[in-house]
């Protein structure tokens, strides 16, 4: 057995399944007013925060969960959550990650995310997210030296309450969908970041997401505002323990750019995605929002999905200032029994606005994967041009990809395109590559990783690798 | 509206003689109409077209009941000339007159159904409506074997001697084996503000070819909805032309069912539009067997503040594998207020396919225009010409010489 196949054989399993043993404090179970007091109480915030959560809380009453998505699932029991658990450790938060609970930097080593000093060679800053408090937020003094913000957002409420009052939920309102609303109420932690005028962020910025306890949703917050002329590249990467049960993870993601910034957010989703007989796995249901709110700005969305039993969410733009650009590249993977129904809004509200969508779904096994955008460009949006192309790889006659985009026109001076294609690796690209001596599954990964290339391309790095390792480990035992 | 439409529907079927059970049925439909209402942009297939208040904004209040009973008068100035084709007449929702002249009698059967009425599977609150008010409705068979010699129109008319607001229509037709139909709807509106509802089933048979062509080309204040169901068997091919006009809003939905292996589906139209008219075209093709086909084009030409809207599906079966489809989309906008909609949607079950559909929409394109006129053209001309090509593709696609030509020279496109 060569190498490769030993690699595959040890990554077949969900690698980061394993669950840390921790003493945890938790909310009581249940939502109730009662229950985001307990939340706000415990992160020790100031009334306004509070004010912000019931607001949304008395919003989310009133709502209905949403039922137009393509993959159905059982009904959520809102109330069989706990809405707040983290590591009894972390109730008096360490000064320093020598004063971190060792399983706890133990857990994030394994999960190859090296926290400790000695060991950040690879110059990435990171915010560890365990359950729903920040454990850790690395590089902190290099970046403050520049007068970067990157902190826990629980810590930002306290010490930069004028950013976040100003920005909080000016992408996302309170008032928005089910998820979101819900999310404003009971989110936990998350990172918030702030690039002071004309600096460029010197090196990349990264959260990585991990829910431990069972039974609990983890509803993170993010908040990105890069002022102007600034420039920050951010990843987002995620894991949880196997479980039978099916877990809810909420997250709302804002970022705001300002005249002639640029931000790049990247996302590596690998969430349990549940066993082969898609029992237990995530319910992925993210609310990404970028607004690019000066002129000249820019958003770009990277994101390669590969876990969750359930993704559902669509990062989207809003170009609000002129001559701004949105992009969004997507790989997505289903296998087994998974389901996605994801894809990205292009909201176009100023002129000369660009934005550009390339999405590449791959479904095998019995999976079922739904491409869903819109683009809608408004009257005012002169001059303004979209692109999208969208393709979906299937393997096997028991799986589904689906395209469902809306594409909206206003202006007469405005140009759409928009792509789809849907096919299977031909014949003839298999029969090429195993005739050069590649067995079919090298053959497939090969073939797809260059379907995905596009995308790939866009990832720093560090994380490209990994992604391109995590393609063909998400499509092992569909060929044949 | 719910005590009109009680009302009404006791008037209609007091002049029919119907069985307890078909009134029973119709009272069903009838009583789910009203529980649904006109289809508003809460659903999804109506998420551009909110058709409850397009009828309230354009007609107000409906009334149901048509009196059956009294003929009208054929005006013979509306008949196409230079065309030697089969008629049936409607007027005012009634069938006037259905005439075979060019054909042999045996080969056609024509069969009043008025009696029975048959369910539509893909069922919204319009086929209710239908269901409840048709009063009149035939079956047009063709035998075995028989391709029809000349073209069959069918006239769609209103004048100002029309009774009530709607009028609701309901054809079936069956291609036996090896036969084949050439059908041209051509619509003739003379009243004001009318919401027609038009219902086709077709069902073709091994080998059948059914050619379709839908024209509404001139200037009118009604709402028109025209659905068409084609459930298709093995090799059979159904070709469906849209022209879509002169109505002031007007929704044509095409539901296609490939049910028999190498049976194929060509949906083709133009929206022409301008002032403030408002058109949808959906189709939805159902590849249910394997090596099915369908291909689709739609392009829109949009002036003033006209909106036009296309909504295509392509549905393939886990059986279907080696499907073929393809679709495109379309649309120039010339004025800014002009806008134009698309949802092109794929929902693939198969894996051996090939499945495309692309969509753009725009201006003209300025470097064109430049080119004409650097080669002695006026602005207008040169607009008029990369029009003209535009939409000259669609209309090469129809299959039909004759056909083409009558409806090009109806549009007025050159070649």
């Amino acid at each position: 057995m060569d190498n490769r196949q030993k690699e595959i054989n040890n990554l077949k399993d969900y690698k980061y399944g394993f669950s840390t043993d921790i003493e945890n404090v938790q909310a009581p179970k249940g939502l109730n007013e009662d229950v985001i007091k307990f939340i706000s109480n415990i992160k020790k915030e100031p009334a306004w925060m509070l004010e912000f959560r019931l607001k949304a809380f008395e919003r989310f009453k009133v709502l209905n969960e949403p039922d137009w998505q393509k993959p159905k699932f059982p009904k959520i029991d809102y109330q069989d959550l706990y809405y707040y658990s983290a590591p009894k450790s972390m109730k008096e938060k360490p000064k320093s990650l020598d004063e971190l609970d060792p399983k706890l930097l133990e857990t994030y080593k394994k999960l190859g995310i090296p926290l400790q000093e000695q060991a950040r060679l690879n110059g990435i800053a990171v915010d560890a997210v365990f359950d729903s408090v920040s454990v850790a937020t690395t590089f902190k003094d290099e970046l403050t030296k520049q007068g970067i913000i990157f902190c826990p957002i629980s810590e930002a409420i306290q010490n930069h309450p004028e950013l976040v009052k100003k920005y909080l939920g000016s992408v996302i309102p309170t008032s928005d969908h089910f998820f979101a609303t819900l999310n404003s109420a009971v989110f936990t932690d998350g990172s918030f970041v702030y690039i002071p005028e004309g600096v460029r962020c010197p090196m990349e910025l990264s959260t990585y997401f991990r829910i431990n306890a069972a039974n609990t949703g983890q509803f993170e917050r993010t908040l990105i505002i890069a002022d102007k002329g600034s420039y920050v590249s951010y990843l987002e990467g995620c894991t949880a323990p196997m479980r039978d049960e099916n877990q809810l993870h909420a997250a709302n993601v804002e970022l705001v750019a300002l005249d002639d910034a640029e931000i790049k957010y990247s996302t590596v989703q690998n969430w349990y995605p549940g066993d082969k007989d898609g029992k237990g796995g995530i319910y992925n249901f993210v609310t990404k929002r970028g607004l690019c709110k000066g002129k000249n700005s820019k958003i770009s969305w990277t994101q390669v999905e590969t876990g969750s039993a359930i993704t559902w969410k669509y990062p989207s733009c809003i170009l609000k200032g002129d001559n701004s650009v949105g992009e969004f590249y997507s790989i997505a993977i289903t296998n087994n029994h998974q389901k996605a129904d994801t894809g990205t809004k292009m909201i176009h509200l100023g002129k000369n606005t660009k934005s550009k969508i390339i999405s590449k779904g791959i479904s095998a096994g019995s999976s079922d994967m739904t491409y869903r955008g819109l683009v809608d460009i408004s009257s005012k949006a002169k001059n303004s041009t979209n692109y999208t192309q969208c393709d979906s790889l299937l393997m096997g006659n028991k799986c589904g990809a689906h395209t469902v985009p809306y594409i909206k026109n206003k202006n007469s001076e405005s140009n759409i395109a928009h792509e789809a294609t849907t096919s299977k690796i031909s014949e003839e690209q298999l029969h090429y590559c195993q005739q050069r001596g590649l067995n079919p599954e090298e053959a497939v990964g090969l073939i797809v990783n260059g379907f995905c290339k596009e995308v790939l391309q866009q990832l720093p790095m560090e994380f490209a690798v990994e992604a391109q390792k995590l393609v063909g480990i998400s499509l092992e035992g569909s060929v044949g | 509206m719910k005590e009109q439409l009680h009302k009404d529907f006791d008037n209609s079927i007091k002049n029919l003689s119907l069985s307890q059970k078909d009134i029973e049925i119709k009272k069903f439909c009838l009583d789910n109409f009203i529980d649904k209402g006109f289809p508003n942009r809460k659903e999804e297939d109506w998420k551009f077209s909110d058709l409850n208040q397009i009828i309230k904004k354009n007609i107000g209040e409906l009334s149901f009941y048509n009196d059956q009973a009294s003929t009208n008068k054929v005006d013979t100035s509306v008949f196409v000339d230079g065309l030697e084709h089969n008629k049936i007449v409607f007027i005012n929702g009634r069938i006037e007159k259905i005439e075979f002249e060019y054909e042999k009698k045996d080969q056609i059967e024509i069969i009043d159904q008025s009696e029975t009425i048959n369910e539509f599977k893909n069922s919204n609150s319009l086929s209710d409506l239908n269901n409840a008010f048709t009063n009149k409705s035939f079956k047009i068979l063709v035998k075995k074997g028989y391709q029809l010699v000349k073209p069959l129109i069918i006239y769609h008319t209103t004048n100002s001697k029309i009774w009530s607001k709607n009028i609701n229509l309901r054809l079936n037709f069956e291609l036996d084996k090896d036969s084949s139909l050439r059908l041209i709807d051509l619509f003739n509106d003379k009243s004001e503000k009318n919401f027609l509802n038009i219902f086709y089933n077709f069902e073709l048979k091994e080998n059948a070819v059914l050619k379709n062509y839908k024209v509404d080309k001139f200037d009118n204040k009604n709402i028109k909805y025209s659905f068409n169901n084609i459930d298709q068997e093995k090799n059979s091919i159904s070709e469906t032309f849209i022209l879509s006009s002169g109505s002031n809003f007007s929704k044509n939905e095409i539901n296609c069912n490939l049910n028999g292996v190498y049976s194929s589906a060509f949906v083709n139209g133009v929206f022409s539009l301008n002032n403030d008219k408002h058109h949808e075209i959906r189709s939805i093709i159902n590849h249910l067997t394997e090596n099915t086909k369908s291909y689709q084009l739609i392009k829109s030409v949009l002036d003033e503040s006209s909106k036009a809207v296309y909504q295509g599906k392509i549905f393939v079966n886990s059986d279907a594998q080696k499907t073929d489809g393809y679709q495109l989309s379309k649309a120039i906008l010339l004025n800014k207020e002009s806008e134009f909609n698309a949802k092109p949607e794929l929902e693939i079950y198969a894996d051996d396919v090939k499945c495309t559909h692309g969509s753009a929409s725009g201006s003209l394109n300025e470097d064109s225009i430049f080119y004409l006129m650097s080669r002695g053209l006026s602005y207008q001309q040169s607009r008029e010409l990369l029009i003209n090509g535009f939409l000259l593709d669609v209309v090469e696609k129809i299959t039909d010489s004759e056909i083409k030509n009558l409806i090009k020279n109806m549009i007025g496109i050159k070649e």
